[in-house]
């Protein structure tokens, strides 16, 4: 047993720890928030150089073959500067779902191209109905002549503005389960009868889109894998990106205590810094242990995902539930301790409570993780 | 990154579980949770004890010239994990398994070391800590129990209080002042006092449950041998910190494993329980309160895993250790008013009647858990020191 990071994971972080210093400074976080593109051309071309775009794709499809410990690390640091951009749609979330139920034709079209920062991806799957479960899917996929035919709304979806294809999920049959009849299939820009709408978000670093499928026809080649049977891979990439967005809330959660540190250090009331008065070195004390659990669980949770434990869905929930908590009362913590001026747009921390939110609510919260807890541990 | 184990090791953890299997005593029943041995167990846990020293299953960290078998934390771990499981019992000489052993193993004399630790293990000889005193609890530095020196002896003189199995105690580690005129911290001794010697007194002190499980003790011109001294005069604040430290690493560490006894008990309460007829753990609200224990009973598991990790390493466990003891602390508190949550008006059923749920054990954790965020170093002095030692804020 060994639970801690190697040697090369260590240096991984710290050269991702440089290249965001010197890439993602908070400017440029502030920048993109105000546009709808979210990233640079050549910032997203620096992450495909970088070998981060592909880093958990196999090789054969311009990927780095590694796995969720070492991106663990790297959503440390993307979480400890805010990163802006579509990684996770495209890397994790529409280019894994290729990765995990497409065919080796479908692998091949897309995935060296997304690896090399080409194309991007993204994942059309909640709705306005909310559910993090199978039952939430009742956009319909219809078989035609020559494929299907979609139809629904997807909500909350995460960089469908920017993406070349979209993975839409849909029922294409009613099943002896809400599980059963899921499809997948890849809609590409464009695609007539979709329409894409960029919603405003509190988390400006995080676009979000309504997603418009109005009798989208696709071809049957644009089925992901076998018809009907979307639901396991869906769920695969979902546990894996959930884990991903655990360790970069920990990132950002981290980057809060240290910066509410430094200033508790530095700022003087009634003649002495405040991080000498017990109020406040209790509840730094606090933010630590949220902090550090969460990484515990998290660590835990990526190690299992990428051994295909048995705990892994469960060691995923328990993850989830507690960095969902852990981050928002840390970043909200930061703020209090740091009075007014955390209050300010001008001052960061408030890019980090509002992601924080964000990820609070991105592939179900503490509640509903809890109650996966209560299931899988048969209660 | 990787939790899975070698085959020795794999083999160890079988050995652990068939030999525990057909080991436990039979009278042993786990209910309610308390990891406190409590009075009327004491000779069931004092042979409990030796049939794991027997088997070499208790001091597995600790150098095997000294009754151990120089073993990793490990190993300890996978031990921990198996008498979780397997519902255990205690062992009943924690004080001296978890800090005095450990300590005179790092400061004793060669004269010490073989003298003491083995038979600490064995439970031939059961110890108690004198640090406390009605004057000095979180500022232990302040103590005032004195020790004056005539020829080979100390002679000390003071009073200790919450002193746990003194009544049954053999000896105690004992933090008294050698050195008035030094700086705090700089004048205290550490001493292994024979509680034998004439002028220690022990009288019980009724606790919160109705029972004397800890107590005052005085000392009236107590004649101590130089030879007794751990660690160097006026050395003390320093083995006994380590003391502390150890306190934190091993003892912390199994009750942090054994939560999950508790955590399995107060499962199986809400199971057999019903609110407004349903059963509890049936009931949306309840499902959210056990899965958050279940979720903070994990993380303690795989946070004391990442400090082990640590010390595998050769590195000092850093964050990952100081937040241990808090954390149970919150959790097994939580825990245990759960329970008396689960249990509803029945909660208020004392032991002696039949409708006394599990014959009002939970009663008594639930009391018993109340000292947990004072003993072994407040909750409040816990965040001061990470606040101070791992965050870095200023002292006073």
């Amino acid at each position: 047993m060994d639970f801690g990071f190697s040697q090369e994971q260590e240096m991984l972080r710290a050269t991702a720890r440089k290249f965001l210093e010197n890439e993602c400074a908070s400017t440029f976080v502030r920048a993109r928030m105000e546009e709808p593109a979210g990233v640079t051309p050549e910032f997203w071309a620096k992450l495909a150089e970088q070998g981060w775009l592909g880093l958990v794709y196999p090789e054969e499809y311009g990927g780095s073959g590694l796995g969720f410990v070492d991106l663990t690390v790297l959503m440390e640091e993307m979480g400890r500067s805010v990163m802006p951009g579509p990684f996770v749609s495209t890397a994790l979330l529409g280019g894994r779902t290729i990765l995990e139920a497409g065919s080796p034709a479908q692998k091949k079209e897309w995935l060296p191209r997304i690896a090399a920062g080409e194309a991007k991806a993204a994942l059309a799957w909640t709705e306005p109905n909310a559910r993090w479960d199978a039952a939430g899917v009742t956009a319909t996929a219809r078989a035609s002549k020559d494929g299907f035919v979609l139809t629904g709304t997807k909500l909350f979806v995460l960089d469908a503005h920017l993406a070349d294809v979209i993975v839409v999920v849909a029922r294409g049959a009613e099943g002896r389960s809400p599980e059963d009849g899921v499809g997948l299939f890849l809609v590409e820009k464009g695609a007539k009868g979709m329409t894409v709408k960029l919603l405003p978000t509190m988390d400006q670093t995080r676009k979000l889109c309504e997603v418009g499928l109005k009798d989208v026809a696709v071809g049957a080649a644009a089925v992901l894998g076998a018809k009907d049977s979307g639901w396991r891979p869906l769920a695969r990439v979902i546990e894996r990106a959930t884990v991903a967005l655990c360790a970069e809330m920990c990132g950002g959660a981290q980057k809060v205590l240290e910066m509410t540190t430094e200033y508790a250090k530095i700022r003087v009331a009634f003649g002495k810094p405040i991080g000498t008065y017990q109020g406040v070195k209790h509840k730094a004390a606090d933010m630590l242990v949220d902090v550090e659990n969460a990484k515990s669980l998290t660590y835990y949770a990526a190690w299992a995902v990428d051994e295909n434990a048995p705990e892994a869905p469960l060691a995923v929930s328990m993850a989830k539930a507690y960095a969902s908590d852990a981050y928002r009362k840390v970043a909200a913590a930061g703020i209090q301790l740091h009075g007014g001026i955390g209050f300010t747009w001008e001052h960061d921390l408030h890019l980090y409570f509002k992601r924080a939110v964000s990820s609070e609510f991105t592939f179900g919260d503490a509640t509903y993780h809890r109650e996966r807890v209560a299931q899988l541990i048969n209660l | 990154m990787d939790f899975s184990l070698t085959p020795e090791q794999q083999a160890f953890r079988q050995t652990v579980r068939t030999w525990l299997k057909k080991s436990i005593p039979s009278e042993w029943k786990h209910v309610g949770s308390s990891e406190i041995p409590r009075f009327e167990a004491y000779e069931l846990l004092r042979k409990w004890q030796r049939t794991l020293y027997d088997a070499g299953f208790i001091g597995l960290t600790w150098p095997a010239q000294y009754g151990g078998r120089g073993l990793t934390f490990l190993e300890e771990m996978i031990l921990q994990e198996e008498m979780a499981l397997a519902k255990a019992p205690p062992i009943l000489n924690v004080l001296g398994v978890g800090m005095a052993g450990p300590t005179i193993i790092a400061y004793g004399t060669e004269a010490q070391k073989k003298r003491y630790p083995s038979k600490i293990l064995s439970c031939e000889e059961i110890w108690c800590q004198g640090y406390s005193e009605p004057n000095a609890g979180s500022d232990l530095a302040s103590l005032q129990t004195r020790a004056v020196k005539d020829g080979e002896f100390w002679v000390i003189n003071g009073q200790k209080v919450w002193t746990s199995f003194a009544q049954v105690a053999d000896w105690m580690m004992l933090l008294a002042r050698t050195d008035p005129s030094a700086p705090r911290h700089k004048g205290i001794t550490y001493f292994l006092l024979d509680m034998k010697l004439p002028g220690v007194v022990v009288k019980p002190l009724r606790q919160i449950t109705g029972e004397a499980e800890f107590n005052e003790v005085f000392f009236d011109n107590v004649r101590v041998h130089e030879s007794q001294v751990l660690g160097g005069v006026n050395n003390g604040w320093a083995v006994g910190i380590t003391t502390l430290m150890y306190e934190r690493l091993t003892l912390g560490f199994g009750l942090q494993m054994r939560l999950r006894i508790a955590l399995d008990s107060v499962i199986e309460l809400a199971r057999r329980m019903e609110k407004h007829g349903r059963v509890i753990t049936k009931d949306p609200v309840w499902r959210q309160k056990l899965a958050r224990l279940w979720i903070d009973t994990e993380c303690l598991r795989v946070t004391g895993a990442r400090a082990i990790t640590k010390l595998l390493r050769g590195e000092m466990p850093g964050a990952e250790a100081s937040t241990g003891k808090m954390v149970w602390v919150e959790t097994h508190q939580r825990l245990q008013e759960l329970a008396m949550e689960i249990e509803g008006p029945y909660s208020q059923i004392w032991k002696g009647s039949d409708w006394a749920v599990d014959g009002g054990v939970w009663q008594h954790s639930f009391l018993r858990s109340r000292a947990n965020s004072i003993e072994g170093g407040t909750t409040e002095i816990q965040k001061n020191i990470i606040a101070e030692r791992l965050l870095g804020l200023p002292k006073d």
